[in-house]
């Protein structure tokens, strides 16, 4: 066997110049047909119109760092609207002085969330530092303990109103979704017409609809005198708003369970609650984890729309900005802005979400 | 062992008194919030001095909207406005949905393109616009036309018939004529002529194998009925030109600097998770079809309609509808940049009436009635289109 002959490295023949390397790529992934070049062709002038443009009004010819009257007179983007305003941007009208309370909830967020991309960090302890964390963070925006000085929920606003009502929203929706799930897959025809009638209602309505309701029927559900912020009003929408949607993810995990699963469960005698608690969801929402991030990636988005009934998120701050005198009609750059910002957010939770179907499938 | 039927069970104990239970206390508890609810709503309209009922619909509006396809004025009433509300919303989403399906399948095909860089650019385009709240993307567009486009005596004229100014989009269109109205009509004759000879032709290769040019045929049909119409009709050509008259346009077609951002920030927005559904949708159909579809000796437009695309559809239609629905509901963010559509109508008419809860509820109702009806046509479709196993 050991006597078949190998060519030596002298006598192999290189494939010729054109096929490999930079040029071999190109002619493979730009040019390999009259029609793929055509195409190329045509993208790389479109690219040549929008690119060169853009960069030199973006960088070359840009202002950074001057009043708006001196943006005036620039012919590129006045960027100087993002470091005179950033603070109101992203902190609203919390007072400034105590800014460095909501930067540090904020930090406690990211290094959070930083802990748990990791799927070994999953475990009961990761689970009690987000309810601290959450506490914390709470205590941290209110104040009124430890000697912080007390700020009213009205003052709230900017990116931290965002995050706010999209971390809150989520964890609130998520335990009242898989209720809901469980409830439409119930046996008992009562509870599984209430579940359904509420799940199909709240998703065949518009998120705004049930803005509005809370921004302005809310208010007569209650009886006289009782009256509950504004945030909170709308806070219960977008959760109302996202539980339905969960629910209805949740529920394609437990279709996806094998009925042997429930039957292997009840033959060891295990009651409804424990069927459910050990065997039946930490399975199905294993399967599941991919489209609740995208369906957290839509309520990130979603809660843009509280701009709508006038709370001061990050885009209404961006647009209070605007409507100053000095920074009138640099909507371009701040909008910009603020997209970045979103896309940041969506784009590394989407990103998470793929890399987290490979794992996962590749586990099964 | 026991014969555990002929033991009695403790009632508390017996899983269908239990869930009778169960589902007893649920509905009590339900109806008793609802009770709450209610008395308390009752009691605060009535000390607030609110008007309930549906009885302001035939009240005078005395409110203008900037952009109506019906007849309307400020002495019309609700009922009006809310249908013009209503019409405005089906016209911009029929027109959104018509642009985000082409486009979308244009991008999602685009991703797929064996070349890299339209490919590449595809895939930032998509993970752009999905990334961004489509009410930015909006107050984006609005924003665009008022601090970058000139004023109407200055506008821009990029291609002929074509202009572009803070006032809106204006083009020079064919002048109206009784030919144009013909000419809808035999193109809606011609859709129907096309029906019938594809489910013949259809019909006619099951039973006996033969092809018939179905593409060709529908095409000449589709294109040449209403052009044989416009020339029957004594082939009008004259056009209406925009004119500046004082500071605006007169002549032409124009739209709104309202209608156009919304329908860009929503095509653009809807477009970019289209194409994801097209791509995965073409995925799906595995590379074995198109090689055993080729090896029984199909031409490659064959492969495509009798192999590809109905398997593919199978997989595209649903989240495609769904796609379809959230472009409607998404219009409903017309109402924060002044576009006059049913939200932004029955907003103004809470404000001056009052009557929220009447007004949240008919938003509700008429959006409600959308996606019911989709849900009715899905199911019709998934059933025709299900696979029949043997």
């Amino acid at each position: 066997m050991a006597n078949i002959a190998k060519p030596s490295r002298k006598e192999e023949i290189q494939p010729p110049v054109v096929h490999v390397g930079v040029i071999g790529w190109i002619r493979s992934n730009l040019f390999n047909s009259w029609f793929n070049s055509v195409l190329t062709v045509v993208s790389i002038f479109f690219l040549l119109k929008t690119v060169p443009p853009f960069i030199r009004w973006a960088f070359i010819d840009s202002v950074w760092n001057t009043t708006g009257q001196a943006c005036r007179h620039a012919t590129g983007a006045c960027w100087s609207i993002i470091p005179h305003n950033y603070r109101f941007i992203i902190f609203g009208f919390f007072p400034y002085n105590l800014q460095w309370r909501p930067l540090l909830a904020m930090i406690m967020l990211f290094v959070l969330l930083f802990f748990s991309q990791n799927r070994k960090h999953w475990n009961k302890s990761l689970a009690y530092s987000w309810i601290a964390g959450l506490v914390i963070m709470g205590l941290l925006l209110k104040g009124g303990l430890f000697g912080l000085k007390s700020v009213d929920s009205t003052q709230w606003g900017g990116l931290l109103l965002t995050l706010l009502l999209s971390v809150f929203g989520l964890t609130a929706a998520y335990p009242l979704g898989v209720v809901l799930a469980l409830g439409r897959q119930s046996k008992m025809p009562a509870v599984k017409t209430l579940c359904i009638v509420y799940i199909e209602m709240i998703r065949g309505v518009p998120l705004i609809s049930l803005l509005f309701m809370a921004s302005i029927i809310f208010p007569l559900f209650l009886p006289e005198g009782v009256t509950i912020n504004k945030i909170l009003r709308a806070q219960i929408a977008i959760i109302m708003f996202t539980a339905a949607y969960i629910a209805e993810v949740v529920r394609g995990g437990l279709q996806a369970m094998a009925r042997g699963q429930y039957e292997a469960a009840e033959s060891l005698g295990l009651n409804y609650y424990l069927t459910m608690r050990r065997i039946i969801l930490p399975q199905a929402l294993k399967i599941v984890i991919p489209p609740t991030v995208s369906i957290l990636i839509s309520a990130f988005k979603d809660t843009s729309l509280v701009v709508i009934i006038a709370l001061y998120d990050l885009l209404k701050t961006t647009q209070t900005v605007l409507s100053n005198p000095e920074w009138m009609g640099f909507s371009r750059e701040a909008y910009l802005f603020v997209a970045i910002i979103y896309f940041l957010g969506c784009f590394s939770m989407s990103n998470y979400s793929r890399k987290l179907e490979k794992e996962l499938s590749r586990g099964n | 062992m026991n014969d555990t039927a002929s033991e009695k069970v403790p009632f508390w104990l017996d899983p269908k008194k239990r869930a009778i239970f169960f589902q007893f206390i649920t509905l009590c508890m339900v109806g008793l919030l609802a009770y709450y609810l209610i008395s308390n709503t009752l009691h605060n309209l009535k000390k607030q001095n609110i008007a309930t009922g549906l009885g302001f619909l035939h009240k005078a509006s005395s409110f203008e909207i900037g952009e109506s396809l019906i007849r309307y004025s400020a002495a019309s009433t609700y009922g009006r406005a809310l249908i013009v509300g209503a019409l405005n919303t089906l016209y911009v989403s029929f027109i959104g949905i018509i642009i985000t399906i082409i486009l979308g399948t244009f991008i999602g095909v685009a991703r797929l393109s064996t070349n890299w860089l339209l490919s590449k650019l595809a895939a930032i385009f998509i993970e752009v616009f999905q990334d961004i709240p489509v009410l930015l993307q909006l107050f984006f567009w609005y924003s665009l036309f008022y601090t970058t486009l000139p004023t109407p005596r200055h506008a821009l004229h990029p291609l002929p018939g074509l202009l572009l100014c803070n006032r809106g989009v204006t083009f020079t269109v064919p002048k109206a004529d009784p030919a144009h109205g013909y000419m809808a009509i035999a193109f809606l004759a011609g859709c129907v002529i096309v029906y019938l000879i594809r489910r013949w032709a259809k019909k006619r290769q099951e039973q006996t194998g033969q092809l018939f040019p179905i593409f060709r045929v529908s095409a000449v049909i589709l294109l040449g009925l209403p052009l044989a119409t416009w020339w029957l009709a004594g082939a009008p050509t004259a056009l209406s030109a925009p004119k500046l008259v004082g500071f605006n346009f007169t002549g032409g077609m124009t739209f709104s600097p309202e209608f156009i951002s919304l329908l860009l920030g929503l095509v653009l927005y809807t477009a970019a998770f289209v194409a994801e559904v097209v791509r995965a949708g073409i995925q799906s159909v595995s590379k074995g079809q198109t090689e055993a579809a080729m090896a029984l000796g199909l031409r490659p437009g064959m492969v495509l309609n009798l192999v590809i695309l109905p398997q593919a559809l199978r997989v595209i239609i649903p989240p495609l509808t769904s796609q379809m629905l959230n472009l409607t509901k998404n219009s409903t963010l017309a109402v924060a940049i002044g576009y006059p559509d049913f939200v932004s109508v029955a907003n103004t008419t809470i404000n001056q009436t009052g009557q929220a809860i009447e007004g949240v509820a008919l938003i509700m109702v008429l959006y409600l009635i959308f996606s019911l009806l989709t849900s009715v046509i899905m199911n019709w479709y998934n059933k025709k289109a299900a696979l029949v196993e043997r």
